[in-house]
């Protein structure tokens, strides 16, 4: 049994919470630049440079890519052969990021969801854990900003209305939250499992590359086809109109009940920001 | 057609009736922070009858909670952040001579009507491009509530922070016209 002191986890968290707000993906940075030359908007164009351009300033200025350096989401892919030495994991995790928030000049943008007062050091962050087989420890650490997540759904849809639900529904999301979601977005889209499992793929499919295709060819059509009535539209950059509202739509599906069609909309605007790492 | 103008707050009525929506505006001199918590607190002290930290008449906010700053720097990251969540307390705002706001996304028709009757425009800075928009802050200090963090108020010096007109005081919606011309129906 492989160890790993709980320790690297803390120092591997702290490291991805800083790098993901000043360094934008190079999938997202590609994006922008097709977006640039694929937009019509003359006022489109413009916001993508703008985009660039920011990527660029946050990356050699340091300064966060944007003032909301969001919540914190870690998807960690824990291998059945790893033992954990040292400590507790969940409070190594926290502590990564109240270290990360603190020394990176990260905002603190969580509060007590009734009283509204901030808990100061951005934690608690939210973990989905999951044993996989070998003996690696996977962390993928999202940094999620509220607009976008404010603007998210989730659907309890009747069978039923089958893929043409599914399809209003998802261009409805992106349509109702216009503007002040920061398009251009990448759209997750979790299809099946139960009311949170849906949710949860939704979310997890915004990890995907942007510049990777779907590796299942039947979603990977569904993607295309749900892209070009998203881009439909006409929201654009900015949401001051224009061809380009969403960069990508990225599609998880598993089973559900055969009563049910869970159906989950994750927006992600353009501040993309997330950051992987194996120990 | 749509202009570049220069602003310099306090602002008064014949400084904004001109404006149009896609109109481009360049802001210089002082502007104040507010988001959601700080709102809330303004409108607390409105309806007891007190003081508000700043003279609100003439003067455009910025919702934004930005980024710390670091060792030497003025401000963090410092982008626009979702207007909507303000509409509820926009009306009483502008009816104290409040004559801009700056966020992204849309306004409520609440918002767009007291936009007309007040005399008042809602400008969009570019959501998401907080490293940049922070260039144009050159000066940074909270002036009330320092206890909500983020979400403190501050009062920005800037330069030329770039802006465009979203609602202008004749109901005009930029999104609304930016969108329909590229939204396509297929059948």
């Amino acid at each position: 049994m492989r160890q790993v002191h709980v320790h690297e986890v803390m120092q591997a968290v702290k490291e991805a919470v800083i790098t993901a707000n000043y360094e934008l993906g190079a999938d997202m940075v590609a994006a922008f630049e097709r977006g640039q030359a694929l937009e019509e908007s003359p006022t489109g164009k413009e916001i993508f440079r703008q985009l660039l351009e920011n990527a660029r300033l946050a990356a050699r200025e340091r300064i966060p890519i944007c003032q909301d350096c969001g919540l914190v989401v870690v998807f960690a892919e824990l291998g059945q052969e790893v033992h954990l030495v040292g400590g507790d994991f969940n409070a190594a995790i926290q502590e990564g990021v109240r270290q990360g928030y603190k020394e990176g000049f990260l905002r603190k943008s969580l509060c007590h969801p009734l009283t509204r007062e901030n808990t100061g050091d951005n934690t608690p962050a939210v973990i989905h854990l999951e044993i996989v087989p070998g003996e690696a420890l996977k962390l993928s650490v999202v940094t999620k900003g509220g607009g976008s997540e404010n603007a998210s759904r989730v659907y309890l849809l009747k069978p039923a209305v089958g893929w043409a639900g599914i399809k209003e529904m998802v261009v409805a999301t992106v349509q109702e939250a216009g503007a002040g979601t920061c398009p251009p977005i990448i759209v997750g889209v979790g299809i099946g499992g139960t009311f949170e499992r849906a949710a949860i793929l939704a979310k997890k499919s915004l990890l995907r590359d942007l510049r990777q295709a779907n590796p299942d060819p039947e979603l990977a059509a569904l993607e295309a086809e749900l892209l070009a009535a998203v881009n439909d539209l006409g929201i654009g950059p900015a949401g001051l109109g224009g061809r380009v509202t969403a960069l990508g739509v990225h599609l998880l599906m598993q089973p559900c009940h055969i009563a049910s069609l869970p159906v989950a909309v994750n927006l992600q605007c353009h501040a993309a920001r997330h950051w992987e790492v194996i120990l | 057609m749509a202009k570049t103008v220069k602003l310099w707050p306090p602002l008064t009525e014949e400084m904004v009736i001109p404006l149009h929506i896609g109109d481009q505006v360049l802001i210089n001199g002082v502007i104040y922070t507010a988001r959601d918590a700080a709102h809330k607190r303004l409108l607390d002290l409105i309806t007891a009858g007190l003081n508000l930290p700043f003279e609100v008449k003439g003067q455009i906010l910025y919702y934004v909670g930005p980024s710390p700053a670091r060792p030497g720097r003025v401000i963090g990251a410092a982008g626009p952040t979702t207007a909507s969540r303000m509409d509820v307390y926009t009306p009483t705002l502008l009816q104290l001579g409040l004559k801009a706001m700056i966020g992204k996304g849309r306004r409520s028709p609440e918002v767009i009507a007291a936009l007309q009757q007040y005399k008042a425009v809602y400008l969009g800075a570019t959501g998401g491009a907080g490293a940049l928009l922070s260039q144009c802050i050159t000066a940074a200090e909270v002036v009330a509530f320092p206890e909500l963090g983020p979400e403190a108020i501050y009062r920005l010096e800037v330069r030329d922070f770039p802006a465009t007109v979203i609602n202008d005081c004749q109901g005009q919606d930029l999104y609304e016209v930016g969108i329909r011309q590229f939204a396509r129906c297929r059948s």
